[in-house]
């Protein structure tokens, strides 16, 4: 019926056949306007998809953002978990309330990172396209923090708003990542090492080496994070992880890893989640981070004891850093001048347990807990820290190759 | 159905009746375009959530690094190489969580069709203890998918009840562990979907007719022969929906092998593109290896449908 009507015979008339086929022929045209349209968008959607790393553009973005912090009396920083004093009673953190009212400004604390690879797959297409991410601080670690750096996704800071920087440890003043901490400061540190459970293997451990004694097998669990595993694994095998060295001994070091995790040595090969196994029982020693034995110590009675090896620890630290596009930058540096306060680093390294980065904590420590004064995982000694060493800087070529030996390695 | 179904269809009018007037035919042709103004967005969600991730995915998967390139930069290409290389390095991988899959889907039916018909065929009438029953069979549902699994992880722990019990009756040795293999992978995906295979055989089997269970029964057939002649062959639609439903989801599950699995003989496709993607910051391989794994449970999917697809489903 409807062909019917389609099939109606033209008008006579010339003129009027001429508007009818224009009329039809801009109904066609404009219907596939609009697909080319749809298919432009879509297009535009792809590229908008694309990956920059390209830290061009991202600086250049920057260079245009204006610093509200006069008018936004507001600071928002991005955070792991478990990482600033809390007070459970009262729900809040009392160093940052003690911030607000020193400075009316206020803080907006989040617990958003667990994770430098998820953080920054979250982050990464904003900040490569010169956007503001919502936080004024980021925490990562060193070589994430050299990372986003070198990919231009962070702001200088003006060191003359942040006079208590006088206070950073001599050994964190001058990294390879940041050469004179033009874009970052430490905010914890930690070793990793190694640790055993007290009461089930009382002969105790000394070296990484000894994690591969027949009597542990399947009972070891390393880290997940490449650089702690392999960062020890090549210590054991002689190589200075913060001077030369490359391929061969990296492969060296990844074929242990392996032969380890074929034979059954390895159980699990773990981030975070390493202290549940340690808790129920199923990992007996391993691969571990020196504030986390501090914790969990505190919680199950000192059951485990953490070794930095004869053959050296890997020192890390993570690092704050403010965000491209950020417009609260002045906010940022008056919160990051507030933690460099001996007083307040105190308060933090005796909640979390972590290195401090701070001079003078320590003195101040005798005020709020004493004991803490000589635990060595918060206030190192001088030997400690000679074993302690700094994983090198990896190129972006090398990091990629690493990365996927090492994923490879763990059979992921 | 089809009686009442057709009914409006055979209002054909004879090909003699005069064509309908204009105003009749206007108002045929508003009730169409109402029609497709509904459909507008289920299409539009359909395009936003699904065609585009999808052709966002395929074209990420073909870019490229260019040499010297930042971490996490790649450009816009035709790298079909990016496939080329996946599959060769994570072919084992594929076949492994297709295999696995394949165990708890059939594992999982065993289980779930004796549950799914006690409670609709045995307990049918008697409702309370139905609900109980249902009601139990959903409630692990409220609660989260990782910390169940993680449960499983305590209850399957070295020194946890069943690795204790099973080394004292020597069916492990003393060594033995239970967590950190392929069996406690398996084992997890099994119960994690079971409630997805058990839930349409249970909806397939409330509606079953007992009647015909009784003719059979009349008819001098054997409790056994009921069930294999009469009952199973009727509730093949939900057997059918069931299997895709545990199959699908199973086969790129990545949680049960991370939490429950080891690092040697137990990773899954889901694990390795999420390592890919977060940790040696490879998009294009990432996404390469999700359209591999999109088009091989498509193309499973399809050949059972085909082989073993019922009218009733589809």
């Amino acid at each position: 019926m409807m062909s019917n009507q389609n099939q109606r015979e033209m008008p006579r008339d010339p003129a009027v056949r001429a508007l009818i086929g224009q009329a039809q022929r801009m109904q066609l045209s404009r219907r596939k306007l609009l697909a080319g349209a749809g298919g432009l968008g879509l297009a535009a959607f792809l590229a908008a998809c694309g990956t920059g790393g390209g830290g061009g553009s991202a600086t250049s973005a920057a260079a245009a953002v204006t610093d509200m912090s006069e008018s936004d009396k507001n600071v928002f920083w991005a955070n792991w978990t478990l990482y600033l004093d809390y007070d459970d009673k009262a729900k809040k953190y009392p160093t940052l309330e003690e911030f607000t009212k020193l400075t009316g400004i206020k803080t907006h604390y989040a617990e958003d990172i667990d994770g430098n690879d998820s953080y920054y797959g979250k982050v990464q297409a904003q900040l490569a396209a010169g956007q503001d991410i919502g936080q004024d601080i980021m925490t990562l670690t060193d070589w994430m923090t050299g990372r986003v750096i070198r990919q231009g996704f962070t702001q200088e800071l003006d060191h003359a708003n942040i006079p208590n920087m006088k206070n950073l440890l001599p050994t964190l003043k001058d990294v390879d990542f940041d050469p004179g901490r033009k874009n970052s400061l430490t905010w914890q540190s930690g070793y990793a090492g190694i640790a055993y459970n007290k009461a089930k293997y009382p002969k105790g451990l000394r070296n990484v080496s000894d994690l591969w004694n027949p009597d542990l097998k399947g009972r070891i669990t390393v880290l997940d994070e490449m650089r702690d595993t392999m960062g020890l694994l090549l210590l054991d095998n002689g190589v200075e992880i913060s001077g030369e060295w490359g391929d061969p001994e990296f492969a060296a070091a990844t074929d242990v890893l392996s032969k380890q995790i074929a034979n059954g040595q390895i159980r699990q090969v773990k981030g975070n989640s390493y202290k549940e196994d340690f808790i129920s029982g199923d990992a007996i020693a391993g691969i571990v981070w020196s504030g986390d034995i501090t914790q969990m110590n505190f919680e199950n009675d000192n059951q485990w004891e953490f070794v930095l090896p004869d053959a050296g620890g890997t020192l890390w630290s993570d690092n704050l850093m403010v965000p491209v596009a950020s417009p609260r930058k002045a906010n940022a540096e008056k919160l990051m001048d507030y933690y460099y306060e001996p007083e307040v680093a105190a308060q933090v390294a005796a909640y979390v347990n972590f290195i401090s980065p701070v001079q003078g904590a320590k003195e101040a420590m005798e005020k709020i807990d004493p004991e803490l004064m000589n635990n060595p995982l918060i206030f190192p000694s001088e030997s400690d820290l000679a074993k302690a060493h700094v994983f090198r800087s990896l190129s972006a070529e090398e990091e990629t190759n690493f990365n996927s030996q090492f994923q490879t390695a763990i059979g992921a | 159905m089809t009686a009442t179904g057709s009914r409006p269809r055979n209002k054909k009018k004879p090909a003699s009746v005069h064509l309908r007037s204009e105003e009749e035919l206007a108002a045929e042709r508003r009730k169409r375009r109402v029609g497709l103004y509904l459909i507008i967005p289920g299409m539009a969600v359909l395009a936003l959530f699904f065609a585009a991730p999808v052709l966002v995915l395929l074209s990420m998967s073909l870019y490229a690094r260019p040499p010297g390139a930042e971490i996490g930069e790649f450009v816009p290409a035709l790298e079909f190489g990016n496939y080329v290389t996946v599959i060769g390095a994570y072919w084992d991988v594929f076949l492994r969580s297709f295999f696995f899959a394949l165990i708890a889907t059939v594992a999982a039916l065993l289980i779930g069709y004796p549950m799914a018909y006690l409670v609709a065929v045995r307990l049918r009438g008697r409702q309370l203890m139905q609900g109980i029953l249902l009601v139990l069979l959903i409630a692990p549902f409220f609660s989260s998918f990782i910390l169940r699994t993680q449960a499983w992880k305590q209850i399957l722990s070295d020194e946890g009840p069943v690795v204790t019990v099973l080394r004292a009756i020597a069916i492990l040795p003393a060594d033995g562990h239970l967590t950190a293999t392929a069996f406690a992978v398996v084992c997890g995906l099994t119960y994690n979907f079971l409630p997805f295979m058990m839930l349409p055989i249970y909806a397939n089997l409330d509606r079953l007719d007992t009647n015909l269970l009784e003719a059979s029964g009349d008819l001098y057939a054997s409790p056994l022969t009921t069930f294999f002649k009469v009952t199973l062959p009727l509730s093949m639609p939900g057997v059918f929906a069931g299997t895709l439903l545990t199959f699908i989801p199973a086969a790129g599950d990545y949680v049960n092998a991370a939490l429950l699995g080891n690092n040697r003989d137990t990773a899954m496709i889901g694990q390795i593109i999420d390592s890919r993607f977060f940790k040696v910051v490879d998009y294009p391989g990432a996404s390469a290896l999700s359209f591999i794994l999109m088009i091989l449970i498509l193309a499973l999917v399809m050949i059972y449908i085909k082989r073993f697809g019922t009218k009733e489903l589809f």
